[in-house]
Protein backbone atom coordinates (compact mmCIF):
# COMPACT_ATOMS: atom_id res chain seq x y z
CA UNK A 1 0.00 0.00 0.00
CA UNK A 2 2.76 2.22 0.83
CA UNK A 3 3.89 2.05 -2.85
CA UNK A 4 0.75 2.80 -4.18
CA UNK A 5 0.46 5.88 -1.81
CA UNK A 6 3.82 7.58 -3.08
CA UNK A 7 2.81 6.59 -6.60
CA UNK A 8 -0.66 8.87 -6.09
CA UNK A 9 1.15 11.33 -4.08
CA UNK A 10 3.66 12.58 -7.34
CA UNK A 11 0.83 11.79 -9.62
CA UNK A 12 -1.53 14.27 -8.38
CA UNK A 13 1.96 16.73 -7.78
CA UNK A 14 2.24 16.09 -11.10
CA UNK A 15 -1.48 16.28 -12.50
CA UNK A 16 -1.11 20.08 -10.84
CA UNK A 17 1.66 20.75 -12.12
CA UNK A 18 0.93 20.50 -15.42
CA UNK A 19 -2.89 21.62 -15.10
CA UNK A 20 -0.82 24.76 -14.09
CA UNK A 21 1.06 25.03 -17.41
CA UNK A 22 -2.14 24.03 -19.54
CA UNK A 23 -3.91 27.54 -18.34
CA UNK A 24 -0.64 29.44 -19.40
CA UNK A 25 0.14 27.36 -23.09
CA UNK A 26 -2.52 25.56 -23.27
CA UNK A 27 -5.44 27.32 -22.84
CA UNK A 28 -4.22 31.01 -23.57
CA UNK A 29 -1.10 29.89 -25.96
CA UNK A 30 1.78 31.38 -24.67
CA UNK A 31 4.55 28.86 -24.77
CA UNK A 32 6.62 28.70 -21.88
CA UNK A 33 10.08 26.64 -21.46
CA UNK A 34 10.57 27.82 -17.70
CA UNK A 35 7.63 26.55 -16.25
CA UNK A 36 9.87 24.48 -13.56
CA UNK A 37 11.27 27.92 -12.49
CA UNK A 38 7.68 28.55 -10.59
CA UNK A 39 7.60 25.05 -8.83
CA UNK A 40 11.13 25.72 -7.72
CA UNK A 41 9.79 29.47 -6.05
CA UNK A 42 7.03 27.75 -4.68
CA UNK A 43 9.21 24.91 -3.42
CA UNK A 44 11.81 27.24 -1.57
CA UNK A 45 9.61 29.81 -0.26
CA UNK A 46 7.09 26.87 1.03
CA UNK A 47 10.50 24.96 2.28
CA UNK A 48 11.78 28.28 3.95
CA UNK A 49 8.45 29.17 5.86
CA UNK A 50 7.83 25.60 7.76
CA UNK A 51 11.93 25.52 8.50
CA UNK A 52 11.24 28.68 10.40
CA UNK A 53 8.95 27.26 12.12
CA UNK A 54 5.64 28.24 10.66
CA UNK A 55 2.53 26.52 9.83
CA UNK A 56 2.53 23.84 6.58
CA UNK A 57 -0.79 25.79 5.35
CA UNK A 58 0.71 29.32 5.49
CA UNK A 59 4.08 27.75 3.67
CA UNK A 60 1.75 26.61 0.97
CA UNK A 61 -0.31 29.88 0.69
CA UNK A 62 3.45 31.85 0.32
CA UNK A 63 4.53 29.38 -2.20
CA UNK A 64 1.74 30.02 -4.41
CA UNK A 65 1.20 33.90 -3.87
CA UNK A 66 4.80 34.65 -4.40
CA UNK A 67 5.36 32.15 -7.78
CA UNK A 68 2.02 33.93 -9.03
CA UNK A 69 3.29 37.25 -8.29
CA UNK A 70 6.89 36.70 -10.09
CA UNK A 71 4.67 35.02 -12.62
CA UNK A 72 3.09 38.51 -13.45
CA UNK A 73 6.54 40.25 -13.69
CA UNK A 74 7.53 37.19 -16.35
CA UNK A 75 3.96 37.29 -17.93
CA UNK A 76 4.88 41.24 -18.41
CA UNK A 77 7.27 39.94 -20.64
CA UNK A 78 5.15 38.16 -23.23
CA UNK A 79 3.48 41.30 -23.56
CA UNK A 80 6.83 42.70 -25.17
CA UNK A 81 8.06 39.43 -26.83
CA UNK A 82 5.69 36.38 -28.37
CA UNK A 83 6.71 32.82 -29.98
CA UNK A 84 9.57 31.84 -30.36
CA UNK A 85 10.99 34.98 -28.63
CA UNK A 86 8.81 33.81 -26.11
CA UNK A 87 9.79 30.93 -26.14
CA UNK A 88 13.76 31.59 -25.54
CA UNK A 89 12.52 34.50 -22.91
CA UNK A 90 11.09 32.04 -20.44
CA UNK A 91 13.75 29.44 -20.70
CA UNK A 92 16.13 32.42 -19.69
CA UNK A 93 13.80 32.66 -16.57
CA UNK A 94 14.45 29.56 -15.98
CA UNK A 95 18.00 29.73 -16.14
CA UNK A 96 18.50 32.87 -14.08
CA UNK A 97 15.97 30.92 -11.40
CA UNK A 98 18.80 28.00 -11.38
CA UNK A 99 21.68 30.70 -11.33
CA UNK A 100 20.24 33.08 -8.64
CA UNK A 101 19.76 29.57 -6.22
CA UNK A 102 22.82 28.27 -6.86
CA UNK A 103 24.86 31.39 -5.08
CA UNK A 104 22.59 31.62 -2.69
CA UNK A 105 24.15 30.42 0.45
CA UNK A 106 20.77 30.48 2.34
CA UNK A 107 18.83 28.68 0.11
CA UNK A 108 21.42 25.72 0.66
CA UNK A 109 23.26 26.65 -2.85
CA UNK A 110 24.78 23.99 -4.98
CA UNK A 111 23.62 21.28 -2.35
CA UNK A 112 19.84 22.07 -2.12
CA UNK A 113 17.67 22.21 0.89
CA UNK A 114 17.64 19.36 3.39
CA UNK A 115 15.51 19.25 6.64
CA UNK A 116 12.48 20.34 5.55
CA UNK A 117 9.93 20.16 8.28
CA UNK A 118 7.38 17.36 7.50
CA UNK A 119 3.77 18.68 6.98
CA UNK A 120 2.41 17.38 9.91
CA UNK A 121 -0.08 15.19 7.79
CA UNK A 122 0.27 11.17 7.72
CA UNK A 123 1.73 10.11 4.09
CA UNK A 124 -2.32 8.64 3.24
CA UNK A 125 -3.67 12.20 4.95
CA UNK A 126 -0.70 14.03 2.93
CA UNK A 127 -1.61 11.79 -0.70
CA UNK A 128 -5.82 12.92 0.17
CA UNK A 129 -4.29 16.51 0.42
CA UNK A 130 -2.48 16.54 -2.93
CA UNK A 131 -5.15 14.60 -4.79
CA UNK A 132 -8.15 16.90 -2.86
CA UNK A 133 -6.42 19.79 -4.49
CA UNK A 134 -6.11 18.26 -7.97
CA UNK A 135 -9.33 17.87 -8.41
CA UNK A 136 -9.65 21.22 -7.61
CA UNK A 137 -7.84 22.84 -10.30
CA UNK A 138 -8.81 20.08 -12.91
CA UNK A 139 -12.47 21.04 -11.56
CA UNK A 140 -11.18 24.75 -11.54
CA UNK A 141 -10.10 23.87 -15.26
CA UNK A 142 -13.02 22.71 -16.68
CA UNK A 143 -15.35 25.70 -15.20
CA UNK A 144 -11.89 28.03 -16.93
CA UNK A 145 -12.64 26.20 -19.86
CA UNK A 146 -16.04 27.05 -20.71
CA UNK A 147 -16.15 30.53 -18.79
CA UNK A 148 -16.19 33.62 -20.53
CA UNK A 149 -12.69 33.98 -19.62
CA UNK A 150 -12.03 30.73 -21.42
CA UNK A 151 -13.22 32.01 -24.07
CA UNK A 152 -11.19 34.94 -24.23
CA UNK A 153 -8.16 32.69 -23.88
CA UNK A 154 -9.41 30.62 -27.00
CA UNK A 155 -9.24 33.95 -29.09
CA UNK A 156 -5.81 35.18 -28.07
CA UNK A 157 -4.40 31.83 -28.40
CA UNK A 158 -5.68 31.39 -32.16
CA UNK A 159 -4.76 35.05 -33.29
CA UNK A 160 -3.95 37.87 -30.98
CA UNK A 161 -4.41 40.49 -32.98
CA UNK A 162 -7.92 39.56 -34.00
CA UNK A 163 -8.31 39.20 -30.34
CA UNK A 164 -7.31 42.67 -29.91
CA UNK A 165 -9.51 44.14 -32.91
CA UNK A 166 -12.21 42.54 -31.47
CA UNK A 167 -12.17 44.90 -28.65
CA UNK A 168 -10.60 42.25 -25.68
CA UNK A 169 -7.94 43.72 -23.69
CA UNK A 170 -5.54 41.40 -24.56
CA UNK A 171 -2.50 42.60 -21.74
CA UNK A 172 -4.80 42.00 -18.81
CA UNK A 173 -5.88 37.94 -19.97
CA UNK A 174 -2.21 37.52 -20.69
CA UNK A 175 -1.59 38.44 -17.38
CA UNK A 176 -4.41 36.73 -15.88
CA UNK A 177 -3.23 33.63 -17.06
CA UNK A 178 0.14 33.77 -16.28
CA UNK A 179 -0.38 34.88 -12.61
CA UNK A 180 -3.18 31.80 -12.27
CA UNK A 181 -0.94 29.26 -13.93
CA UNK A 182 2.22 30.23 -11.78
CA UNK A 183 0.83 30.52 -8.83
CA UNK A 184 -1.14 27.04 -9.02
CA UNK A 185 2.85 25.44 -10.20
CA UNK A 186 3.79 27.46 -6.60
CA UNK A 187 1.30 25.12 -5.03
CA UNK A 188 2.61 22.45 -6.92
CA UNK A 189 6.39 23.07 -5.92
CA UNK A 190 5.23 23.83 -2.21
CA UNK A 191 3.44 19.85 -2.13
CA UNK A 192 6.52 18.47 -3.68
CA UNK A 193 9.17 20.13 -1.37
CA UNK A 194 7.23 18.77 1.99
CA UNK A 195 6.45 15.49 -0.33
CA UNK A 196 9.90 14.53 -0.69
CA UNK A 197 11.23 17.06 1.55
CA UNK A 198 14.69 17.70 0.29
CA UNK A 199 15.13 19.87 -2.54
CA UNK A 200 17.97 21.67 -4.70
CA UNK A 201 18.58 23.44 -8.02
CA UNK A 202 18.65 20.88 -10.40
CA UNK A 203 15.42 19.33 -9.57
CA UNK A 204 13.70 22.57 -11.16
CA UNK A 205 16.01 22.73 -13.83
CA UNK A 206 15.33 22.80 -17.48
CA UNK A 207 14.94 19.33 -18.16
CA UNK A 208 11.77 19.60 -15.55
CA UNK A 209 10.31 22.63 -17.58
CA UNK A 210 10.20 20.48 -20.82
CA UNK A 211 8.89 17.27 -19.03
CA UNK A 212 5.82 19.79 -17.40
CA UNK A 213 6.01 20.87 -21.43
CA UNK A 214 5.92 17.21 -22.28
CA UNK A 215 2.97 16.38 -20.18
CA UNK A 216 0.09 19.47 -21.80
CA UNK A 217 1.93 18.30 -25.43
CA UNK A 218 1.56 14.75 -25.46
CA UNK A 219 -1.90 15.28 -23.56
CA UNK A 220 -3.27 17.33 -26.25
CA UNK A 221 -2.64 20.92 -26.10
CA UNK A 222 -5.70 22.58 -24.11
CA UNK A 223 -6.96 19.44 -23.14
CA UNK A 224 -8.39 18.96 -19.59
CA UNK A 225 -8.43 15.37 -19.52
CA UNK A 226 -5.43 14.55 -22.04
CA UNK A 227 -3.05 16.35 -19.58
CA UNK A 228 -4.51 14.50 -16.71
CA UNK A 229 -3.80 11.57 -18.31
CA UNK A 230 -0.25 12.43 -19.73
CA UNK A 231 0.47 13.92 -16.03
CA UNK A 232 -0.25 10.71 -14.57
CA UNK A 233 1.00 8.49 -16.87
CA UNK A 234 4.65 10.17 -17.82
CA UNK A 235 5.14 11.14 -14.03
CA UNK A 236 4.85 7.18 -13.13
CA UNK A 237 6.79 6.10 -16.14
CA UNK A 238 10.30 6.63 -14.95
CA UNK A 239 9.04 4.83 -11.87
CA UNK A 240 7.89 1.75 -13.63
CA UNK A 241 10.69 1.71 -15.36
CA UNK A 242 13.37 1.62 -12.84
CA UNK A 243 14.45 -1.90 -14.18
CA UNK A 244 15.71 -0.31 -17.00
CA UNK A 245 16.72 2.85 -15.51
CA UNK A 246 19.12 3.35 -17.87
CA UNK A 247 17.49 3.83 -21.08
CA UNK A 248 14.60 6.04 -19.04
CA UNK A 249 15.83 9.06 -20.72
CA UNK A 250 16.41 7.59 -23.83
CA UNK A 251 12.64 6.31 -23.77
CA UNK A 252 11.51 9.34 -22.75
CA UNK A 253 13.25 11.51 -25.83
CA UNK A 254 11.76 9.00 -28.01
CA UNK A 255 8.52 9.10 -26.67
CA UNK A 256 8.53 13.15 -26.86
CA UNK A 257 9.77 12.98 -30.42
CA UNK A 258 7.53 10.27 -31.48
CA UNK A 259 4.41 11.93 -30.38
CA UNK A 260 5.14 14.96 -31.76
CA UNK A 261 6.67 13.62 -35.07
CA UNK A 262 3.44 11.47 -35.55
CA UNK A 263 0.46 12.58 -33.91
CA UNK A 264 1.44 16.44 -33.07
CA UNK A 265 -2.17 16.63 -31.45
CA UNK A 266 -1.17 14.43 -28.88
CA UNK A 267 -3.33 11.70 -26.70
CA UNK A 268 -6.62 14.08 -27.83
CA UNK A 269 -5.43 14.38 -30.97
CA UNK A 270 -5.72 10.60 -31.21
CA UNK A 271 -9.03 10.37 -29.32
CA UNK A 272 -10.37 12.67 -31.48
CA UNK A 273 -8.85 11.37 -34.88
CA UNK A 274 -10.80 7.85 -33.48
CA UNK A 275 -14.42 8.99 -32.68
CA UNK A 276 -13.72 10.59 -36.39
CA UNK A 277 -13.82 14.17 -35.60
CA UNK A 278 -11.69 16.86 -37.10
CA UNK A 279 -9.61 18.83 -35.22
CA UNK A 280 -7.94 21.98 -34.93
CA UNK A 281 -4.22 22.13 -35.24
CA UNK A 282 -3.58 25.59 -33.64
CA UNK A 283 -2.27 26.13 -30.34
CA UNK A 284 -5.00 25.99 -27.56
CA UNK A 285 -6.61 24.00 -30.18
CA UNK A 286 -10.57 22.87 -29.11
CA UNK A 287 -10.85 19.82 -27.34
CA UNK B 1 46.69 43.43 -18.89
CA UNK B 2 43.41 41.24 -17.02
CA UNK B 3 41.25 43.40 -19.19
CA UNK B 4 42.91 41.84 -22.07
CA UNK B 5 43.10 38.38 -21.46
CA UNK B 6 39.28 38.27 -20.46
CA UNK B 7 38.74 39.74 -23.81
CA UNK B 8 41.02 37.76 -26.00
CA UNK B 9 39.28 34.72 -23.42
CA UNK B 10 36.05 36.01 -24.73
CA UNK B 11 36.69 36.13 -28.11
CA UNK B 12 37.44 32.37 -28.19
CA UNK B 13 34.30 30.72 -26.55
CA UNK B 14 32.47 33.37 -28.69
CA UNK B 15 34.08 32.04 -31.85
CA UNK B 16 32.69 28.50 -30.53
CA UNK B 17 29.22 30.13 -30.01
CA UNK B 18 29.41 31.65 -33.24
CA UNK B 19 30.36 28.42 -35.62
CA UNK B 20 27.14 26.56 -33.28
CA UNK B 21 24.74 29.28 -33.01
CA UNK B 22 25.61 30.17 -37.44
CA UNK B 23 24.19 26.73 -38.54
CA UNK B 24 21.26 27.25 -36.18
CA UNK B 25 20.49 30.49 -37.74
CA UNK B 26 20.53 29.21 -40.81
CA UNK B 27 18.19 26.27 -40.08
CA UNK B 28 15.48 29.31 -38.47
CA UNK B 29 16.56 31.38 -41.40
CA UNK B 30 14.62 28.90 -44.21
CA UNK B 31 12.53 27.32 -41.57
CA UNK B 32 11.53 29.13 -38.59
CA UNK B 33 12.43 25.77 -36.35
CA UNK B 34 14.24 26.10 -33.71
CA UNK B 35 16.67 23.25 -33.98
CA UNK B 36 17.79 22.14 -30.90
CA UNK B 37 18.99 19.08 -31.90
CA UNK B 38 21.74 20.79 -33.58
CA UNK B 39 24.29 20.39 -30.46
CA UNK B 40 23.38 16.83 -30.69
CA UNK B 41 25.77 17.17 -33.96
CA UNK B 42 28.15 19.19 -32.21
CA UNK B 43 28.55 16.61 -29.70
CA UNK B 44 29.35 13.69 -31.91
CA UNK B 45 31.69 16.14 -34.36
CA UNK B 46 33.87 16.23 -31.21
CA UNK B 47 33.44 12.94 -30.29
CA UNK B 48 34.61 11.68 -33.81
CA UNK B 49 37.06 14.66 -33.74
CA UNK B 50 38.53 12.62 -30.86
CA UNK B 51 38.42 8.99 -32.09
CA UNK B 52 39.83 9.82 -35.18
CA UNK B 53 42.37 11.74 -33.81
CA UNK B 54 43.41 8.48 -31.84
CA UNK B 55 43.42 6.66 -34.00
CA UNK B 56 44.97 8.31 -37.50
CA UNK B 57 47.20 11.16 -35.23
CA UNK B 58 45.96 13.88 -37.46
CA UNK B 59 43.83 16.23 -36.26
CA UNK B 60 43.20 17.83 -39.83
CA UNK B 61 42.27 14.41 -40.92
CA UNK B 62 39.45 14.21 -37.82
CA UNK B 63 38.62 17.72 -39.20
CA UNK B 64 37.96 15.97 -42.63
CA UNK B 65 36.01 13.14 -41.34
CA UNK B 66 33.82 15.00 -38.68
CA UNK B 67 32.52 17.87 -40.74
CA UNK B 68 31.20 15.85 -43.79
CA UNK B 69 30.17 13.34 -41.54
CA UNK B 70 27.88 15.80 -39.40
CA UNK B 71 26.36 17.25 -42.13
CA UNK B 72 25.46 14.23 -43.71
CA UNK B 73 23.47 13.55 -40.65
CA UNK B 74 22.17 17.29 -40.61
CA UNK B 75 20.21 16.53 -43.72
CA UNK B 76 19.45 13.10 -42.39
CA UNK B 77 17.65 14.91 -39.86
CA UNK B 78 15.77 17.78 -41.76
CA UNK B 79 14.49 15.17 -43.82
CA UNK B 80 13.11 12.82 -41.35
CA UNK B 81 12.56 15.06 -38.54
CA UNK B 82 11.49 18.65 -39.67
CA UNK B 83 10.18 18.04 -43.05
CA UNK B 84 6.96 16.40 -42.26
CA UNK B 85 6.45 19.01 -39.51
CA UNK B 86 6.77 22.18 -41.57
CA UNK B 87 2.78 22.77 -41.99
CA UNK B 88 2.62 22.35 -38.05
CA UNK B 89 2.83 24.73 -35.57
CA UNK B 90 6.44 25.57 -34.58
CA UNK B 91 5.88 24.50 -31.14
CA UNK B 92 5.63 20.78 -32.36
CA UNK B 93 9.09 21.12 -34.23
CA UNK B 94 10.94 22.84 -31.34
CA UNK B 95 9.55 19.91 -28.84
CA UNK B 96 10.19 16.53 -31.14
CA UNK B 97 13.81 18.48 -31.80
CA UNK B 98 14.27 18.76 -27.89
CA UNK B 99 13.15 14.92 -27.98
CA UNK B 100 15.30 14.48 -30.06
CA UNK B 101 18.36 16.03 -28.63
CA UNK B 102 17.78 13.92 -24.92
CA UNK B 103 17.74 10.62 -27.11
CA UNK B 104 21.12 11.66 -28.86
CA UNK B 105 22.77 12.52 -25.63
CA UNK B 106 21.40 9.84 -24.05
CA UNK B 107 22.65 7.53 -27.04
CA UNK B 108 26.12 8.84 -26.58
CA UNK B 109 26.34 8.32 -22.63
CA UNK B 110 25.22 4.63 -23.59
CA UNK B 111 27.71 4.01 -26.35
CA UNK B 112 30.56 6.18 -25.37
CA UNK B 113 30.40 5.30 -21.91
CA UNK B 114 29.34 8.06 -19.34
CA UNK B 115 33.04 9.67 -18.52
CA UNK B 116 33.46 11.01 -22.03
CA UNK B 117 36.57 10.70 -24.04
CA UNK B 118 40.27 12.15 -23.95
CA UNK B 119 42.94 12.73 -26.66
CA UNK B 120 45.89 10.27 -25.98
CA UNK B 121 48.10 13.05 -27.40
CA UNK B 122 46.62 15.88 -27.30
CA UNK B 123 47.79 18.37 -30.34
CA UNK B 124 48.26 22.19 -30.77
CA UNK B 125 48.70 22.29 -26.64
CA UNK B 126 51.69 24.83 -26.58
CA UNK B 127 51.53 28.34 -25.75
CA UNK B 128 51.95 31.35 -27.77
CA UNK B 129 52.01 34.74 -26.21
CA UNK B 130 50.01 37.02 -28.70
CA UNK B 131 50.21 40.59 -27.66
CA UNK B 132 51.98 39.74 -24.75
CA UNK B 133 49.15 37.12 -23.08
CA UNK B 134 49.85 33.78 -23.22
CA UNK B 135 47.77 31.69 -24.99
CA UNK B 136 46.97 28.32 -25.84
CA UNK B 137 47.74 27.18 -29.56
CA UNK B 138 44.27 25.49 -29.62
CA UNK B 139 42.50 28.81 -28.54
CA UNK B 140 44.59 30.36 -31.55
CA UNK B 141 43.44 27.64 -33.62
CA UNK B 142 39.74 27.83 -32.28
CA UNK B 143 39.85 31.78 -33.42
CA UNK B 144 41.36 31.25 -37.07
CA UNK B 145 39.30 28.37 -37.62
CA UNK B 146 35.96 30.29 -36.88
CA UNK B 147 37.42 32.96 -38.95
CA UNK B 148 38.21 30.87 -42.07
CA UNK B 149 35.22 29.12 -41.63
CA UNK B 150 32.89 32.11 -41.32
CA UNK B 151 34.15 34.31 -43.99
CA UNK B 152 33.93 31.10 -46.15
CA UNK B 153 30.50 31.14 -45.49
CA UNK B 154 30.14 34.74 -46.06
CA UNK B 155 32.28 34.52 -49.67
CA UNK B 156 29.40 31.31 -50.19
CA UNK B 157 26.24 33.29 -49.40
CA UNK B 158 27.31 36.87 -50.79
CA UNK B 159 28.92 35.49 -53.83
CA UNK B 160 28.13 32.90 -55.35
CA UNK B 161 24.77 31.78 -56.85
CA UNK B 162 23.33 28.95 -54.28
CA UNK B 163 24.44 32.11 -51.71
CA UNK B 164 21.94 34.27 -53.58
CA UNK B 165 19.20 31.77 -54.28
CA UNK B 166 19.30 30.61 -50.09
CA UNK B 167 19.29 34.50 -49.69
CA UNK B 168 16.19 34.54 -51.87
CA UNK B 169 14.40 31.77 -50.14
CA UNK B 170 15.13 33.38 -46.97
CA UNK B 171 13.23 36.55 -47.57
CA UNK B 172 10.47 34.70 -49.93
CA UNK B 173 10.11 30.96 -50.53
CA UNK B 174 7.18 31.23 -52.85
CA UNK B 175 8.95 33.67 -55.14
CA UNK B 176 12.21 32.08 -54.97
CA UNK B 177 10.21 28.94 -56.03
CA UNK B 178 8.65 30.56 -59.08
CA UNK B 179 12.06 31.88 -59.92
CA UNK B 180 12.79 27.99 -60.69
CA UNK B 181 15.34 27.78 -56.94
CA UNK B 182 15.21 24.30 -56.00
CA UNK B 183 13.64 25.19 -52.17
CA UNK B 184 14.29 21.54 -51.02
CA UNK B 185 17.98 21.39 -52.35
CA UNK B 186 18.68 24.59 -50.75
CA UNK B 187 17.34 23.41 -47.19
CA UNK B 188 19.63 20.09 -47.52
CA UNK B 189 22.32 22.19 -48.17
CA UNK B 190 21.64 24.69 -45.43
CA UNK B 191 21.53 21.83 -43.01
CA UNK B 192 24.37 20.37 -44.73
CA UNK B 193 27.17 23.50 -44.24
CA UNK B 194 25.60 24.31 -40.31
CA UNK B 195 26.09 21.22 -39.01
CA UNK B 196 29.34 20.87 -40.57
CA UNK B 197 29.87 24.05 -38.82
CA UNK B 198 28.98 22.53 -35.61
CA UNK B 199 30.87 19.88 -36.24
CA UNK B 200 34.08 21.65 -36.72
CA UNK B 201 33.24 23.56 -33.46
CA UNK B 202 32.81 20.37 -31.43
CA UNK B 203 36.37 18.86 -32.52
CA UNK B 204 37.21 22.87 -31.38
CA UNK B 205 35.98 22.14 -27.83
CA UNK B 206 37.38 19.00 -27.77
CA UNK B 207 40.71 20.28 -28.47
CA UNK B 208 40.14 23.16 -25.18
CA UNK B 209 38.90 21.17 -22.82
CA UNK B 210 40.96 17.65 -23.88
CA UNK B 211 37.63 16.20 -23.19
CA UNK B 212 34.50 15.27 -25.02
CA UNK B 213 31.13 13.84 -22.41
CA UNK B 214 27.79 12.91 -23.36
CA UNK B 215 26.21 16.26 -22.11
CA UNK B 216 28.88 18.79 -23.48
CA UNK B 217 26.20 20.16 -26.08
CA UNK B 218 23.61 20.87 -23.13
CA UNK B 219 24.69 24.43 -22.17
CA UNK B 220 26.16 25.43 -25.73
CA UNK B 221 22.72 24.29 -27.27
CA UNK B 222 20.86 26.39 -24.98
CA UNK B 223 23.21 29.53 -25.42
CA UNK B 224 23.45 29.30 -28.97
CA UNK B 225 19.28 29.49 -29.15
CA UNK B 226 19.55 33.05 -27.15
CA UNK B 227 22.50 34.06 -29.39
CA UNK B 228 20.45 34.12 -32.52
CA UNK B 229 17.36 35.40 -30.64
CA UNK B 230 19.84 38.35 -30.24
CA UNK B 231 20.79 38.34 -33.33
CA UNK B 232 17.42 38.50 -34.78
CA UNK B 233 16.37 35.20 -35.68
CA UNK B 234 17.59 34.36 -38.97
CA UNK B 235 20.43 37.16 -39.59
CA UNK B 236 23.59 36.12 -39.91
CA UNK B 237 25.59 39.26 -39.00
CA UNK B 238 23.30 39.88 -35.95
CA UNK B 239 24.26 35.85 -35.07
CA UNK B 240 27.92 36.71 -35.33
CA UNK B 241 28.24 39.84 -33.06
CA UNK B 242 25.45 38.50 -30.98
CA UNK B 243 28.10 35.45 -30.08
CA UNK B 244 31.34 37.38 -29.93
CA UNK B 245 29.62 39.71 -27.39
CA UNK B 246 28.18 37.19 -25.26
CA UNK B 247 31.65 35.27 -24.88
CA UNK B 248 33.33 38.56 -24.02
CA UNK B 249 30.36 39.18 -21.52
CA UNK B 250 30.37 36.25 -19.89
CA UNK B 251 34.29 36.60 -19.74
CA UNK B 252 33.97 40.02 -17.55
CA UNK B 253 30.73 38.47 -15.42
CA UNK B 254 32.51 36.14 -13.92
CA UNK B 255 34.96 37.76 -12.62
CA UNK B 256 32.70 41.27 -11.75
CA UNK B 257 29.51 39.20 -10.82
CA UNK B 258 30.40 35.29 -10.02
CA UNK B 259 29.76 35.83 -6.18
CA UNK B 260 25.69 36.85 -7.69
CA UNK B 261 24.85 34.81 -10.90
CA UNK B 262 26.68 31.53 -12.15
CA UNK B 263 27.96 31.90 -15.68
CA UNK B 264 25.20 30.52 -17.75
CA UNK B 265 22.85 32.90 -15.45
CA UNK B 266 24.80 35.92 -16.83
CA UNK B 267 24.05 35.28 -20.48
CA UNK B 268 20.51 34.49 -19.72
CA UNK B 269 19.81 37.80 -17.54
CA UNK B 270 21.44 39.78 -20.63
CA UNK B 271 19.34 38.00 -23.05
CA UNK B 272 16.31 38.97 -20.98
CA UNK B 273 17.49 42.56 -20.52
CA UNK B 274 17.90 42.90 -23.94
CA UNK B 275 14.81 41.58 -25.42
CA UNK B 276 12.76 43.70 -22.86
CA UNK B 277 14.63 46.69 -24.23
CA UNK B 278 14.21 45.75 -28.26
CA UNK B 279 11.65 42.86 -28.67
CA UNK B 280 13.29 41.67 -32.25
CA UNK B 281 17.05 41.75 -30.50
CA UNK B 282 19.96 43.05 -31.14
CA UNK B 283 19.94 43.78 -35.02
CA UNK B 284 16.68 42.30 -35.67
CA UNK B 285 14.39 44.83 -37.95
CA UNK B 286 10.78 45.45 -36.36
Amino acid sequence: MAYEITLLTAMGIAVIFALSLNLITGFCGQISLGHAAFYGIGAYCAAMITKSGLPFPLALAAGFLLAGMIGVVVGLASLRVRHDFLAITTMGVGFLFLGIVRQQDFLGGEMGLSGIPSSGLSKPAFMALVLIIAAAVTAFSLYLKRSWMGYVFDSVADDEDTARMLGIDVARYKLAAFAMGTALAGLAGGLYAHNIRFIDPDSFGFVESITVLAMVVVGGIGSVWGVILAAAVLSVLPLWLQFISDYKLLLYGALLFTVMRFSPNGMAGMVAALKGRSKSTAPGGKA
Amino acid sequence: MLAFELLLQGLVQGSIYALIAVGLTLVYGLLRILHVAHAGLFTLGGYIGVIVTNATGSLLLALLVAMPAMGLLGIGIYRTCYQPLLSRPPYVALIASIGLFIMMEELFRLIFGPYGLSFTAPPLQDTVAVFGVNLKEAELATMIGAVVLIGGLALLTLRTRIGTASRATVTDPKMAEAFGVNIGRIRDINFFVGSALAAAAGVMVALLNNLVEPTMGSVPSYKALAIIVLGGLGDLRGTLIAALALGVIEAYGTIYLGNLLDRDAIAFAFLIAVLMLRPQGLFGRA
